[in-house]
């Protein structure tokens, strides 16, 4: 299992790669981490004419917080963002979860977070977490750089909003407020598996104790990761309860759309949604000191 | 392409397709062996070398293009001449292994485990294992090998 021949072009600066992409156009393929690339290039799955590897851009290695937001480079690495001083923050408890079961310890000291987004994997977990965290992808294009939503960046399956001879940049969380929580809930076969069923969740509370704001999403739930739009409004100012949480699941069985295969039925996988779907915002909710 | 890889501290310098991967590289371009090839999907773990003295890297799925400039650790480089690395007399004195298959890769992820955490836990040990597949040992002795390895070096460094 030897990948198809390809032209390989390593490039110095991020506007090196960019005239690459440009030049190359639909033949070519970035390489950053090729945790996704190289297998399904060895399985002839992926058969790009050039690659264009950007793991020279160490000024695309960062991992910055500031006041506002998180922000994550191309070539920054699964490992790192795991290892990240901040990480044991509650606010980043999502991201902290998501970053200490994506494939197996070895795969994150290659594997990127902006990689697995760009890869859009029907079971990916950067990507559900991406959608409740609510995050943007930077892409670069002829026209300068710009920021996607996530929910316009995850296109279809293995595909995005990148264009042809783009290439994205780096993501961008939002800076969640104090009283926010998250957690990742994935089921798994066996360590480094795709997701049988995944659930993001992140939860920010009010003073009065009622939620303020949810975001839940789902992996392997579909052709790409999906947001539940009826569990993020039914949770919105209200008290969180056990009634509550029943309804976020069923939102989340609703609105899974998974596929059979060797991994389960989708009548399995979707009660999984349901199920993770409530662990998550009760593991969320007891981060923030919450009964329900 | 022309790619110079410093491999055990040995430099190597190949000509090799863009597609040749890092596990080929190093057993048939530079006749390191030891690096053994199992899944070659990225799964097992048998092909894990360590990139620049800290990085574990699974090399089935890294092109030997990708590691031009860098330096590779491959289980032949552990010993100091004749004398065991901790890892290796860990995994002599415990039994980490049976058929001895996954064992280099079991070694270097080790390697480089010890390297970000010189006092893991068991539950440490087995998380960081955990992209590391052995079909013989039940990974018992394997997390023992790896304790008594991190005791030795905490010792030696407390020693020096």
């Amino acid at each position: 299992m030897i990948p198809a021949a390809f032209e390989y072009l390593r490039a110095h600066t991020a506007d090196e790669a960019f005239a690459f992409l440009q030049q190359h156009g639909a033949e070519a393929r970035v390489l950053a981490g090729g945790q996704s690339l190289i297998p399904a290039m060895r399985f002839r799955l992926a058969r790009p004419a050039v690659l264009v590897d950007i793991n020279s851009l160490n000024d695309l290695s960062y991992i910055r917080v500031d006041a506002k937001s998180l922000a994550i480079g191309a070539i920054a690495r699964d490992a790192d963002v795991e290892r990240a001083p901040w990480i044991a923050d509650r606010r980043w408890s999502l991201i902290h979860d998501a970053s200490r079961v994506v494939a197996d310890p070895v795969v994150r000291q290659m594997g990127t977070v902006v990689g697995s987004l760009c890869h859009n994997d029907p079971a990916g977990d950067w990507t559900a977490v991406a959608l409740a965290a609510r995050a943007a992808v930077v892409v670069r294009g002829k026209s300068g750089n710009r920021q996607v939503g996530i929910d316009d960046f995850l296109v279809d399956s293995f595909t995005t909003a990148t264009g042809e001879g783009e290439m994205a940049l780096g993501v961008v969380f939002p800076m969640p407020d104090d009283r926010t929580a998250g957690s990742y809930q994935k089921m798994e076969r066996k360590v480094g598996d795709f997701a049988t069923a995944a659930a993001a969740v992140q939860v920010s509370m009010n003073d009065d104790g009622t939620i303020r704001s949810a975001g839940v999403a789902l992996s392997a739930a579909g052709p790409c990761a999906v947001r539940v739009d009826a569990a993020e409004r039914l949770l919105a100012g209200q008290k969180p309860g056990e009634e509550l949480i029943r309804a976020a699941s069923d939102a989340a069985w609703h609105r899974s759309a998974p596929q059979a295969d060797l991994r389960g039925s989708v009548d399995y996988k979707k009660h999984l949604a349901g199920v993770l779907v409530a662990r998550g915002l009760r593991q969320a909710l007891a981060r923030l000191g919450v009964q329900a | 392409m022309k790619v110079h890889v410093k491999v055990n501290g040995i430099s190597y310098e190949r000509e090799v397709e863009p597609r040749a991967l890092l596990a080929y590289f190093l057993r048939e371009d530079c006749g390191l062996t030891g690096t053994h090839v199992g899944c070659d999907t990225s799964s097992c773990g048998c092909c894990v070398v360590v990139m620049d003295g800290e990085r574990a890297v699974k090399s089935c799925s890294m092109f030997a293009v990708q590691a031009d400039g860098h330096e590779i650790l491959t289980v032949e480089g552990l010993a100091d001449g004749g004398r065991l690395h901790a890892l290796q007399q860990g995994f002599w004195d415990q039994h980490g292994l049976q058929c001895g298959y996954c064992t280099p890769g079991m070694l270097l992820t080790s390697y480089a485990l010890l390297r970000h955490n010189a006092t893991p836990s068991e539950a440490d040990i087995r998380e960081g294992l955990a992209g590391n597949l052995c079909r013989c040992t039940g990974y018992q002795n394997i997390v023992k090998a790896v304790q008594q390895a991190a005791g030795a070096l905490r010792e030696s460094v407390g020693a020096s």
